[in-house]
């Protein structure tokens, strides 16, 4: 046993120290579930850790293991090789090529190396790769997850589902069988009650697929899935889901130990998604009745014991928002990146659960305990900060984080990042750049606390979703919590209202690039000291922005902003039509602040200016401020016109080309499919054109802004 | 104060509003605001005689005189600015005007401020022709500076905004760099009206003298430029590679190529006879692949021209070598902060190329930049019609230039070292500090096919013996081991070669010799 390793903090409570009475119990009164108190337990005390992870997780992880005083080893790989995690321990192995995050031999052996006793996969790469555990334990390591079997149980889609129904597990109900007589599968619909989805067993990205409302228009609709698919994929075999018209995507995270214990440590709501991922994350799901909470915990419960389940899992549920059913999707083998949700409503460390789980400790709190806690912790709420493009569909972005200021931890905000100040956004991992946890004493003061908190983040370099985040915690609809999977397509005009650019942000923008300048002006005297004679106007400056122009298609103009110098420190300011008169305003290098006293306000503006964007941090507020482009750069440096051509959004690899040389293309036609941050993107036509010339072609590694696809000059 | 002040206030504005516009709608600036393009944002600028020509001439309002002149900070050099004022009676010198100017000459010269001449004038008052033309403080003392001022070292710029007429193009013509904007500046000693009068000749400004003539055939001017703006930061570039003031030390931060030096490798390929583009070469060797060229388009087929028009040296061009690719390519650039001017051959060296590459190294010599060749040469153009151009006398020039500059001189063969090419590209004989040669490189009076071809030519046989021995000879390693060369290095290291040749040179307590050079053959 290894209870005495046990750092005095989670150390478990006298009571639960002997064994029989580590029974689990739950809500309603049932008895224990299972105990395995006799069963004979490998323990060993892990001392030394090689984290097979990278990013904001490796440091996460490390962080607790460094607490226990356990030694830890990180990997990375050569584009990694400077990133923080890399950095965070005196043992760092180099596992080479940029995909080496999955070379579990290489792993393995690194960490045997080195002494290792424990290997932590953290989220992604090796995490659910039940060989890489079965390998690990074969060398003798101990795999900080459950068992190989859990693992390879739980990947099996259909498999698991067979053993969650067998388990009394309920999940979505459908047909996926060979018999397609369509009066058999309206029988099967009516059966699973409509509206249902309607399915190409061979089908993907929406083709094929069509839902039935009605028993009405279930012929209608199955005939046109089936021709669709037949077109598509030259193959009409069907299946018939229950279809959910508001679906929420509610988890529970799921604790077991050897001893048989499982504990759920509530549940959270991570319905708000965007390309099917999550971006916010709260615990307690919002409106949900607590008789179905605690069937869900005990749902969840269920289905990990019926895999033998060790250490943190997830079951994910889907839930009925009209009829308040729930089918269970998956269950997720590992630590999941929004771990720290609960870590904040139930004042645990989880990772350290893991360490103790997979030394064969036993789980530290009891269900009734982590009740209470949940009962006394409020509310908390994750939001991931991504480098991506939300007016571009969330694509992603990448570059290195010029400038970056978190907002102050403390014991409601908590940041777990994987990138300081100076760090690059690599394009071939995952572009998140944080996760920005918060908790309040209510959902509301929650949300209060993340969009503040929000307001503080200041990051500069790529783009990110901080504006966006901001958004949806000040829509109506996600602080009443009418939360669905579909919430950023259904409240999308609302969240992506353009950002509006202020005449005043336009002249901190002006007046930081001026004084800026000027500070770098040598060792000339300023014009500001010895402003001498009767003349004035030499020295009146304008600068040219390019209008926000998300799309990125058309020109939408210039804004001219007009600085006269009228004295030491004092200008005048014109923005188009907007004239400021008198500014004083100064530039603080140290602190990157433009601090202008404008007639009106007062405006203390973050001023960071990098290879022709001005980022400003403004009350809260970020702006991204494109300088213009001079007129002669294009003609001096013989580029084309930009809008005869289709760039790269991003660093890309060209995966195909779809339109040939000469093809009369429609707007939104796709022209080009591309694969950046291992996610396809296709590339649309801006415009009704005739193609003239493919510049890249498959296979093709494509920088930022490079043309694509070009089209005839009209 | 106040009467002062609202005088001042007007003359500001310039000429009247109508001309104002006028010039606006041409898409030019006015000359006040090319001055706060040029100089450094946030920076003094000292004007003077704001009041020139103020009531001078009765009935003729000449606000400044015309002409804006005064010291600003251009990329931190404190230089004297001369604006022309064109929307004053068309910027045209009046006696004052041309006072103005020449007193702004003499201030440059005694506190050896480079010039910076922003032309846009019509050239003398007609009227006052008496007062501006004859006497030794008139129109013609200008050029009589610029030339002095030069030959003091004292840069003089011009950036061409405007029309130059007459005596007028002499002003860009006598500078040691000059800037033109294409569809705007124009120069020659005779306009269009002129010109028909005196010939028949019917030709527009821009074919008669305009900024793609002007820097594509002529060279009379250096660089060519978009528009005002464009002109400015080409100016504002010159000024930054004047080396001037020159720092005792060069800054210790710098920019790495943005181009790795480890693509040069690649950029050799294997096939000797195909030319290595010299641009790729320099954009992996200097600091931040960041590099001024120096009359980029002079040599250039000029697209819109007649082939009339077209020197006879471009007709004759052998097929393989792309026009567009000029032969030699000179300009500015820094390694490890260095100031430095390159030369580098894109091809045959033609007249033409010959004598830019021979301005070129006047201008680093004056200024005391090293020279570095990167060699890669052929020779000079041969035949009839190269012959009638002066092929001899003007590769000569470039010759006598690079002989008797005294500047640290480098030398590296990238590709082919012969005939008189390795002459005019600073070959051993021309005493470079140091020169290094690339694994590939080959040097020898010719290839050894061609002095095979030569010799049966005039009746002796060549045997495949002679062919391989003159392969041998021609070798890097041959020449190595025979020190003509200073080491055969990796491509990739030529940068910290360099970096290392020019510590070397300039690192120690070093005498700098003054330049003279021999007699050019015009």
């Amino acid at each position: 046993m290894s209870f005495l390793l046990w750092p005095s903090k989670s150390r478990p409570s006298v009571s639960r120290i002997s064994p029989s009475l580590s029974a689990l119990s739950h809500g309603h009164g049932r008895k224990t579930l299972a105990t395995a108190a006799t069963a004979k337990i490998d323990a060993r005390p892990i001392k030394s850790v090689l984290i097979a992870n990278r990013g904001e997780i490796a440091l996460r992880v490390g962080k607790t293991a460094s607490q226990y005083g356990i030694k830890i080893a990180t990997v990375y790989t050569n584009p990694d090789a400077r990133s923080q995690h890399a950095l965070s321990s005196p043992y760092a192995i180099n596992l080479g090529d940029a995909s080496a995050y999955l070379d579990g031999d290489k792993i393995i052996e690194a960490a045997k190396k080195h002494g290792c006793t424990g290997i932590h996969p953290g989220y992604g790469f090796l995490s659910e790769n039940a060989k890489f555990a079965q390998k690990c334990a074969e060398s003798g390591l101990v795999f900080i997850g459950p068992p190989p079997e859990a693992i390879e149980a739980m990947g099996n889609k259909s498999r698991s589902k067979v053993i969650m129904t067998d388990a009394g597990v309920p999940c979505i109900p459908g047909y996926h069988g060979t018999n397609q007589d369509p009066d058999f599968l309206k029988s099967e619909a009516s059966k699973i009650g409509f509206p249902v989805l309607l399915k190409a067993v061979k089908g993907g990205g929406g083709k094929g697929m069509r839902i039935a409302m009605t028993a009405e228009t279930f012929y209608d609709q199955l005939e046109s899935a089936k021709s669709e698919a037949r077109s598509s994929f030259g193959d009409d075999v069907m299946l018939v889901e229950k279809y959910i018209t508001t679906p929420r995507h509610i988890e529970v995270q799921v604790f077991a130990d050897r001893h048989g214990n499982c504990v759920a440590l509530g549940e959270r709501d991570c319905s708000i998604q965007r390309r099917h991922q999550k971006i916010l994350e709260e615990s307690p799901a919002p409106k949900l009745e607590e008789a179905v909470r605690q069937d869900l915990w005990q749902k969840a419960r269920a289905a990990a014991l019926a895999v033998g389940y060790e250490g943190a899992g997830t079951v994910e549920f889907i839930f009925d928002n009209e009829t308040g059913e729930f089918f269970f999707m998956e269950m997720n083998t590992r630590l999941q990146v929004e771990h720290p949700v609960t870590e904040m409503v139930t004042g645990e460390d989880l990772v350290h659960w893991q360490i103790i789980v997979a030394e064969g400790g036993k789980l530290p709190l009891t269900q009734q305990e982590i009740e209470a806690r949940i009962a006394g912790r409020g509310h908390a709420i994750e939001a991931r900060i991504y480098a991506e493009n939300p007016q571009m569909d969330f694509i992603p972005d990448s570059g290195r984080l010029t400038h970056l200021k978190t907002p102050t931890s403390t014991d409601n905000v908590r940041i777990d990042a994987g990138f300081v100040a100076g760090d690059e956004v690599s394009s071939h991992y995952d572009p998140m750049i944080a996760k920005l946890i918060v908790r309040g004493e209510t959902r509301e003061i929650a949300i209060q606390r993340l969009h503040a908190a929000l307001s503080e983040y200041e990051i500069a370099g790529p783009i990110t979703n901080v504006e966006f985040l901001k958004s949806v915690c000040q829509s109506p609809a996600f602080v009443a919590a009418d939360l669905e999977t579909g919430f950023i397509t259904k409240w999308k005009d609302e969240l992506f209202k353009e950002n509006i650019i202020s005449p005043e942000a336009y002249s901190q923008a002006a007046l930081g690039t001026y004084q800026v300048e000027a500070a770098a002006s040598y060792n000339s005297l300023s014009h500001n000291e010895v402003q001498a004679g009767f003349l004035t106007n030499i020295q009146n400056r304008e600068f040219h922005y390019a209008r926000n122009n998300p799309a990125g298609t058309s020109d939408a103009g210039e804004v001219t902003v007009y600085v006269k110098n009228i004295g030491r420190g004092l200008f005048d300011v014109r923005v188009n039509d907007t004239e400021y008169t008198s500014v004083a305003s100064h530039w603080d290098s140290a602190s990157k602040t433009v601090t202008s006293y404008f007639p009106h306000t007062r405006l203390d503006t973050r001023f960071i200016s990098e290879e022709g964007t001005i980022t400003l941090f403004q009350q809260g507020q970020q702006y991204r401020i494109r300088c213009a482009t001079p007129g002669w750069v294009g003609k001096a440096l013989g580029l084309k016109d930009n809008t005869h051509s289709v760039l790269a959004p991003m660093p890309c690899k060209i995966l195909k080309v779809t339109v040939e040389e000469g093809d009369r293309v429609r707007k939104e036609q796709a022209l080009v499919v591309i694969e950046s941050m291992k996610m396809e993107t296709v590339i649309r036509s801006p415009q009704d054109g005739v193609i003239s010339r493919i510049v890249h072609r498959q296979g093709d590694i494509c920088k930022a802004g490079t043309a694509l696809v070009e089209f005839e000059q009209a | 104060m106040v009467r002062l002040q609202e005088l001042h206030s007007r003359i500001e504005q310039g000429g009247p509003e109508k001309a104002r516009q006028k010039h606006i709608a041409r898409g030019k600036m006015l000359p006040r605001d090319r001055i706060t393009t040029l100089v450094d944002p946030n920076t003094a600028f000292l004007e003077l005689s704001s009041l020139a020509g103020h009531e001078v001439y009765p009935g003729d309002e000449v606000p400044a005189g015309g002409i804006i002149t005064g010291i600003g900070t251009v990329h931190g050099t404190e230089c004297m600015i001369v604006a022309n004022d064109s929307t004053v009676k068309g910027g045209t010198y009046y006696p004052i005007t041309v006072k103005k100017h020449l007193r702004a000459q003499t201030i440059a010269q005694e506190n050896r401020l480079p010039c910076i001449y922003l032309v846009d004038s019509g050239g003398a008052n007609l009227p006052h022709q008496a007062d501006v033309f004859p006497d030794r403080d008139h129109f013609g003392r200008i050029f009589y500076n610029q030339a002095r001022m030069s030959s003091l070292g004292i840069p003089q710029i011009s950036v061409v905004m405007g029309p130059c007429t007459a005596g007028g193009a002499y002003v860009p013509a006598m500078s040691d760099e000059s800037i033109i904007v294409e569809n705007q500046g124009t120069i020659f000693l005779a306009g269009p009206p002129l010109v028909k009068a005196a010939t028949g000749e019917v030709v527009s400004a821009e074919d008669l003298g305009g900024g793609k003539l002007h820097s594509s055939i002529s060279g009379v001017t250096d660089y060519l430029a978009v528009d005002d703006a464009h002109a400015l930061v080409l100016a504002r570039r010159s000024i930054s590679n004047l080396n001037w003031p020159r720092p005792e030390f060069p800054e210790r931060s710098f920019k790495q190529p943005l181009y790795d030096p480890e693509e040069l490798g690649g950029i050799i390929g294997t096939n000797l006879r195909k030319q290595i583009s010299a641009r790729e070469i320099i954009a992996r060797i200097v600091d931040g692949s960041e590099f001024s060229e120096f009359k980029k388009d002079y040599g250039e087929t000029l697209v819109t021209g007649t082939s009339r028009s077209s020197p006879p040296f471009l007709q004759h061009t052998p097929p393989s070598l792309n026009l567009l690719d000029l032969s030699l390519s000179p300009g500015f650039a820094r390694i490890h902060s260095h100031p430095v001017g390159i030369l580098a051959n894109n091809g045959i060296l033609f007249s033409s190329s010959s004598l830019k590459g021979a301005h070129f190294i006047q201008l680093c010599t004056q200024r005391r930049i090293p020279l570095i060749f990167l060699q890669n040469i052929s020779g000079f153009m041969v035949g009839a019609d190269a012959e009638k151009g002066g092929i001899a006398k003007n590769g000569a020039k470039l010759v006598t230039a690079v002989a008797c500059a005294d500047v640290p001189k480098f030398t590296v063969v990238v590709g082919a070292s012969a005939g008189a090419g390795n002459y005019g590209m600073c070959g051993r004989a021309y005493g470079p500090r140091f020169l290094w040669m690339w694994p590939q490189a080959k040097i020898g009076v010719m290839g050894s096919e061609q002095l095979g071809a030569v010799m049966e030519a005039v009746g002796k046989t060549v045997g495949p013996e002679l062919k391989a021995r003159i392969e041998r000879e021609s070798d890097a390693v041959y020449s190595s081991a025979r020190l003509w060369d200073d080491g055969v290095i990796p491509p990739a290291h030529t940068r910290a070669m360099l970096a290392q040749g020019l510590k070397a040179a300039l690192g120690g307590s070093v005498e700098g010799g003054e330049t003279r050079f021999g007699v050019f053959r015009m």
